[in-house]
């Protein structure tokens, strides 16, 4: 089937005024009649609930952690992008779209990325509104930095706590509501099933995780603000509880998954220490703008305490590589690249993974304070993990899986393919294509949560009448048992592997086989690996106590039985994907190093439809079209 | 890196099974523990060993690792996050641990924080303070452009030293009077030093500080204990300029 994201037509710079004017509206009078589900109370699902509850719509929220101030767009350090061109140096809404077109190697939609470019300086005036403290300069102007892939300072910053701020700001806004009553907020909840009726998204059951119980929750429209994929890797700088869940429900109760095999592998992360490690940690691309990358030219010299190595004798490969973009070029390709000096046999530290991130000529030129000021709280978080000190030595990095541009299919409403699913921030596929440029997902966050849903929804409640399903429907109790059903299974096969066993297991498959390179060789391994890994889960997992109780191994061993089966999903798309773009890159379809795209029969959204348990999933496309942005080569030399 | 070194360790932990079992400490051992490894992460292989044993693992609240999110939440030794300078115990490591040390663990203890399970506390009252006023009632959109207010880096830079707290909680672990004065004083400080804050700057700290109390923090009687225990190095000045600021939305 091909898929249409209904996209308006017309002069680009006009499409979504346009669209917001055609879009019905929800008379103010009516709007407490409808009831949302925000399901992540993110940058994306915080954002739309404050935003929801303040227009007047009834909403409830829920999310895993003990409060919405917690998810993990709380982790985020480098910044957030915006088109103001405060430091007048060439930016623009154009620019801002063309960067994000072109980073996202020409995957994704032109009409979205303009939106999203468009209300980037909303987001700015909203969140200085919020008391966001973010860095400004002694006359009291806000202050930009440069991220990579691009050419201009667009990016706004708070310390190395960008995503904090702008998290707090949200929940703020969300605290605020729900003192109003707006909203109700649901925490310590896991979303396990989405409720369909007739083809339409009508609620969900979720789990109580203090008390086990199940719950069910209605509403005239679910939005889907969960987050994030890459935890599938099993080791990634996400949090412990970033899981597919609730993208992986919707998707076996209809809706498509998009170009899951676009996951982005970020270059600057504290390199793995041990098999007992929980996760990575990141360091913000932000210090590339003042550490240099290099490793050294000579194999014997990786052994050598890093300061004994001559200038002559290291390789700046990102300088040597890439002249004009130099340390600043994008995540996909220096990541790639550090890959291979590392393959190369000239890493560093353990296992010859990592490479330098060098300090010392920045702090020479600017002074150690200067440094301290600008990225002291990432200087700290390295020593606390690795015992050293970044200031006298360079820091050592490797890349980690980072960010998943794939996620659930929507169209320009932000509305997948199951009418009154809506689907917003990280889990949803829509702007970044197959990179995304650093500093540009936060900014997609609030922009879908402040600027887009609160339109968007409105236009799809407009027609539809409030309140038709409850939660006495006979399809909600089936929910709930099936899901009880599920987990019931889990609790009653006492094997002998635990369920860190298993997601190691998947993770460390996922890593090896479809990580920062794949072929159809490494693919195929995959899918008949992964098959097997998951029907031992099911025989052999153990997870001790009950469901009535809180109960985090039960809670693990569901989210790991989710990426059993999603991990398939990604290898099937990654294989089938002839063609090297962004963060996908398969070994078969390069040109010295370069991913080699291939436009003819690519360039379009794959979106995977469900068929049922062991079926294979069927392909929907969705042709992309490029009218502003010539369909070009992305170099970055 | 001298992995192949190992420690053992002997570890005293409160078990409470729910909100109303009386709770008691259990002794385990952890075993295979490198210098490297994170304090979670010795607790992770901990639970490992119980699995195996079919016993209930301990859990614990975290979720990101890397000293942000403000979940975990547990005293070491007698110190809330463990007492080393400006750290959460998800970020607290090995390395500051001996072989055949005794470490004990417990949760958070405050009359605001009543128990879950194990070491995982409801600190929902904490939300609370926050929904009392700990924001400025700006609209979505029809907001001022960003430098149309003009803020000196000083004066940022100053609410941003009120704005990292992380909601942990240390603060109110660590004062014998569990009070929430640290986390309620760092928001009330961050929203009153900003101009776009101060509007409703007398309303925000009345209505912060009355619910402070009903939800069951105690008084402040100047311990600072609250800063030693806060891992993001929140300083007492902000308990004093919310005072302050008490005392003018009196007088207003
Ligand atoms: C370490 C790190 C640094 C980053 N730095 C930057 C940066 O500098 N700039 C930038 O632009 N981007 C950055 N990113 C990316 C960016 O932070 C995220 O993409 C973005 O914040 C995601 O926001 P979100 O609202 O979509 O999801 P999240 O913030 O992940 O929120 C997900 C929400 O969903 C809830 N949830 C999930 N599953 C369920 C379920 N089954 N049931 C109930 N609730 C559920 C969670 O509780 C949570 O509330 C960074 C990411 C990481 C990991
Ligand atoms: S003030 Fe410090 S200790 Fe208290 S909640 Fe905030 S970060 Fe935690
Ligand atoms: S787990 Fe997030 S701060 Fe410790």
């Amino acid at each position: 089937m091909i898929l249409d994201g209904k996209c308006p037509t017309g002069p680009i710079e006009q499409t979504w005024d346009k669209h917001r004017f055609d879009l019905k509206l929800v008379n103010p009078a009516n709007k407490r009649k409808y009831n949302v589900i925000v399901v992540g109370t993110g940058l994306a699902g915080g954002a739309a609930a404050a935003s929801l509850g303040e227009l007047g719509y009834n909403v409830q929220a829920f999310c895993y952690q003990d409060s919405p101030r917690r998810a993990h767009s709380i982790a985020a350090q480098g910044g957030i992008n915006a088109a103001k061109n405060y430091p007048n140096d060439g930016d623009s809404i154009y620019r801002l779209f063309y960067d994000t077109i072109k980073g996202g190697d020409f995957r994704a939609r032109e009409a979205d990325v303009w939106r999203l470019a468009q209300v980037s300086n909303n987001i700015i005036d909203q969140c200085v509104a919020q008391g966001v403290p973010f860095g400004r300069d002694y006359a009291g102007y806000l202050d930009n930095r440069s991220f990579g892939g691009a050419q201009v300072s667009r990016t706004f910053f708070a310390r190395g706590q960008t995503g904090q701020q702008l998290l707090l700001g949200a929940y703020s806004a969300l605290s605020r509501q729900i003192k109003l009553g707006s909203v109700k907020m649901y925490d310590r909840r896991e979303m396990l099933d989405l409720v369909v009726v007739d083809g339409v998204a009508r609620g969900i059951t979720v789990r109580n995780l203090v008390t086990g119980a199940m719950e069910s929750y209605a509403a005239d429209a679910v939005c889907l603000c969960t987050g994030g994929y890459v935890n599938v890797f099993y080791l990634s700088t996400n949090a412990m509880g970033c899981s597919v869940t609730a993208n992986w429900k919707a998707h076996k109760k209809g809706a498509y998954f998009a170009n899951p095999c676009y996951t982005q592998i970020h270059p600057t992360c504290i390199p793995q220490a041990g098999d007992y490690q929980s996760k990575l940690t990141l360091m913000s691309e932000s210090l590339r703008n003042d550490g240099r990358v290099w490793v050294p030219k000579k194999k014997e010299d990786c052994g050598k305490h890093p300061n004994e190595i001559a200038e002559d004798d290291r390789d700046y490969y990102l300088e040597r590589k890439y002249p004009s973009y130099g340390n600043l070029a994008p995540r996909d390709i220096a990541s790639r690249a550090a890959k291979e000096q590392c393959d190369d046999g000239r890493g560093v530290g353990p296992g010859g993974r990592g490479v330098y991130l060098d300090f010392a000529d920045s702090i020479k030129r600017l002074g150690e304070d200067t440094i301290r000021e600008r990225y002291g709280n990432l200087f700290e978080m390295y020593e606390k993990i690795t015992d050293e000190n970044g200031y006298k030595r360079p820091m050592r990095m490797y890349p980690a899986p980072h960010y998943s541009m794939g996620g659930l299919w929507v169209d320009y409403n932000l509305m997948s393919n199951i009418p009154g699913l809506f689907v917003l921030g990280e889990a949803n596929f829509s702007v970044h294509g197959a990179n995304r440029l650093g500093a540009s997902a936060l900014m997609q966050g609030l922009a879908d949560g402040y600027f887009v849903i609160p339109y968007t929804i409105g236009g799809y409640l407009a027609t539809v009448k409030p309140g038709q399903v409850k939660t006495d429907h006979a399809e909600f109790k089936k929910c709930e048992a099936d899901v009880k059903a599920e987990q019931d299974k889990l609790l009653g096969i006492n094997g002998n592997k635990t369920v860190f066993e298993f997601m190691r297991e998947v993770g460390g498959l996922m890593w090896e086989n479809c990580g920062m390179a794949r072929t159809k060789e490494s693919l195929e391994t995959n899918l008949k690996k992964i098959p097997a890994l998951r029907e031992e889960f099911w025989k052999n997992v153990k997870v001790t106590g009950s469901g009535a109780e809180l109960n985090q191994q039960l809670e693990n061993a569901g989210r790991t039985a989710d990426f059993l089966e999603f991990s398939e999903l990604l290898c099937r798309d990654a294989l089938h994907r002839n063609e090297s773009c962004g963060g996908h890159f398969r070994s078969e379809y390069q040109d010295a190093g370069e991913a080699q795209r291939d436009d003819v029969n690519f360039c379009y959204v794959g979106a995977w439809e469900y068929k049922g348990d062991n079926k294979e999933p069927e392909l929907h496309k969705e042709p992309l079209k490029f009218d502003n942005v010539h369909l070009a080569i992305r170099s970055y030399k | 890196m001298s992995d192949h070194k190992t420690m053992t360790l002997t570890l005293i932990v409160w078990r409470q099974k729910n909100a109303s079992d009386a709770g008691k400490f259990e002794t385990y051992t952890a075993k295979n523990i490198t210098e490297h490894h994170s304090f979670l992460e010795m607790l992770d292989c901990v639970n490992e060993d119980l699995i195996y044993a079919g016993k209930d693992p301990i859990v614990f609240d975290h979720d990101c690792r890397e000293g942000i999110c403000g979940m975990c939440s547990q005293v070491v030794n007698g110190a809330p996050h463990g007492g080393q300078d400006r750290t959460t115990v998800c970020q607290l490591h090995m390395r500051k641990f001996k072989d055949g040390d005794t470490i004990y663990i417990e949760p958070w203890r405050a009359r605001a924080f009543p128990i879950i399970r194990d070491l995982i506390v409801d600190r929902s009252a904490l939300d609370k303070i926050i929904q009392a006023g700990g924001y400025t009632s700006c609209h979505t959109g029809g907001v001022a452009d960003g430098n149309a207010i003009l803020i000196p880096k000083p004066v940022a830079d100053e609410a941003m030293d009120a704005a990292e707290c992380v909601g942990c909680g240390a603060c109110v672990a660590g004062c014998p009077n569990g009070s929430a004065m640290l986390f309620t004083g760092a928001k009330v400080s961050q929203l009153a030093i900003l101009p776009q804050g101060q509007g409703e700057a007398a309303r925000r700290v009345m209505n912060m500080t009355n619910t402070m109390t009903e939800c069951g923090f105690g008084n402040c009687t100047n311990h600072y204990e609250c800063m030693a225990a806060c891992p993001k190095g929140i300083n007492v000045k902000f308990i004093a300029r919310m005072n302050r600021e008490f005392l003018k939305a009196q007088f207003a």
